[in-house]
């Protein structure tokens, strides 16, 4: 049997019973805080079961709050996804020109689409739509929310399918050369198809970037996601606010568990397909941002 | 064309910024450190531990995070972290909300940066007679620290943005400065967006290239 990790050999009996002893000192530390952190809680009143139960008996906290903000969320998430693919797409393409004059204007503007904080994106286009364009304000929060996404996601998946072209081999682009296609056939015929297998983990993990973000919006620009549904929640149940971001934000966590779940499972699957030439690309976590 | 800035205290708002970012960064590090001990330590119990902390609080939107410290340690729980008056009670409020958050991130960086760590350096050292605690602390963390400078560069420069979600419960940093200035001063907002934005390139641009020279030259060569 091999040893769990790098770190340390198969316990024998001294380091196993040092273990149990560590066990039980850990689960007594752990205790210690679960214990203080529900007599917190109970002294501020915040366990009793008129502020927990609602999530429970009562379908109309799902139906009039958390089912509607949830699906601000997931379309607000599903549209920056949906046009930031193409659009960043274009531009890990337009980076990898033979042409100087194509290729730093666009490495310019993805660097500075990564290098600017989604918030101030998100305030700045929040902002312009109001000053210059006629956006019905019902709207303006989600086009803002989406336009904001898109910019910083779009520069982020610009750098996931350079990546993944760039971890195809050389003898693809020279095979497509030898038998005569064009540099724009070569990218849409040959190398395209193969980077997308090898790029649909990481754009799957970005997706959760998304979802996390779109909760910025919910903050800053009172977009009515599943975010900014904790006030009016907390206002309609007895000011239940510890119990609404606990249900809250297990729903985030829950989301994203799937998707990154589905990630993972893409990845291995890609791996064995083995259509592809290239290697799989690094999901590119959170923030801009690394893994 | 810039005369609107006089009025306002940009550079002071920035400042804000980067305090911020250094006291998360101080401690994300030290936490992400202890976790990422913790989801490589021998005891089932504290793996576990370490696993779900990082698998439940990374998927947390920051903003949610952020928000419960100042909603719901503060304002419900009363626990203000010793902080006098209200500002610097949020200042406090938000460093620990980015600590929490960050660290994940951190740890996610070591744990990767001693996979990266040849078995055969742990196995020579435990032939040594080192016990855990050192082979993690003199041979595995040192060379582990070494290659993951550039993912951890990737973090701070993250943790450089994030720090503008503080701006939701009112402190006064840079972005908070910029909503303001977009709403007062609204026949510039290019202008306003164009100067913040720079703001955060000149903050994240450097350092990224510095500590990208750092990690070529401390990476291990194997």
């Amino acid at each position: 049997m091999s040893a769990p990790s790098v770190l340390y050999d198969v316990p024998g009996p001294k380091a196993k019973a040092r273990n149990a002893v560590y066990t039980v000192l850990f689960l007594a530390a752990l205790a210690g805080v679960a214990w203080w952190i529900i007599a917190t809680l109970a002294e501020k009143d915040q366990l009793t079961w008129e502020k927990w139960g609602p999530f429970f008996t009562d379908g109309q906290v799902w139906t009039t709050f958390i089912f509607p903000g949830l699906l601000n969320t997931l379309l607000a998430a599903g549209l920056a996804i949906v046009i930031a693919l193409p659009l960043g797409s274009l531009f890990g393409i337009l980076r990898l020109s033979d042409h100087v004059w194509v290729r730093v204007p666009a490495g310019t503007v993805v660097e500075f689409f990564r290098a600017v904080p989604v918030l101030i994106l998100m305030v700045f286009a929040d902002q312009f739509y109001s000053e210059y364009t006629d956006i019905d304000s019902d709207y303006r929060p989600l086009v803002a929310v989406v336009t904001a996404l898109v910019l910083y996601n779009g520069a982020v998946l610009a750098e996931v399918v350079r990546a993944g072209i760039q971890s195809l081999p050389a003898g693809q682009t020279e095979a497509a050369k030898a038998i005569g296609m064009r540099k724009t056939q070569t990218m849409t015929n040959v190398l395209l198809p193969q980077a997308v297998t090898s790029m649909l983990p990481a754009i799957v993990s970005q997706l959760v970037v998304i979802l996390k973000d779109t909760a910025l919006g919910g903050a800053a620009l009172g977009f009515a996601d599943l975010f900014n549904q904790i006030r009016p929640i907390a206002n309609n149940y007895f000011a239940n606010t510890i119990a609404t971001m606990t249900i809250v934000a297990l729903i985030y966590i829950v989301l994203n568990n799937v998707l990154t779940f589905g990630a993972g499972w893409l990845e291995k699957w890609s791996r064995q397909r083995k259509t592809s030439t290239g290697a799989v690309v690094k999901p590119v976590d959170d923030n801009g941002r690394n893994v | 064309m810039f005369d609107f800035l006089t009025e306002y205290d940009v550079l002071g708002a920035f400042w804000v910024t980067v305090q911020l970012t250094v006291y998360s960064a101080i401690g994300s590090l030290i936490w992400g450190t202890i976790l990422a001990g913790m989801r490589v330590s021998p005891v089932p119990i504290m793996r576990a531990f370490g696993t779900a902390y990082v698998n439940i609080v990374r998927n947390i939107p920051l903003t949610l995070v952020i928000i419960a410290m100042s909603l719901g340690l503060y304002q419900t729980l009363n626990i203000a972290l010793g902080g006098g008056t209200i500002t610097t009670t949020n200042f406090r409020l938000a460093v620990l909300g980015f600590v929490l958050y960050t660290s994940t991130f951190v740890c996610e960086s070591l744990r990767s940066g001693i996979n990266t760590v040849p078995v055969g350096q742990a196995e020579a050292a435990r032939a040594l007679g080192l016990n855990f605690g050192q082979v993690l602390r003199m041979i595995v963390l040192p060379q582990a620290f070494r290659s993951v400078i550039g993912p951890l560069t990737s973090v701070l420069i993250a943790l450089t943005k994030n720090t503008t979600v503080a701006s939701t419960i009112g402190v006064a940093e840079a972005s908070l400065l910029m909503s303001e200035m977009t709403e007062n001063e609204s026949d510039v907002i290019g202008l306003v967006f164009m100067v913040f934005a720079m703001g955060f390139v000149i903050l994240t641009l450097p350092a990224g290239l510095l500590l990208g020279r750092l990690a070529k030259k401390a990476a291990v060569k194997r």
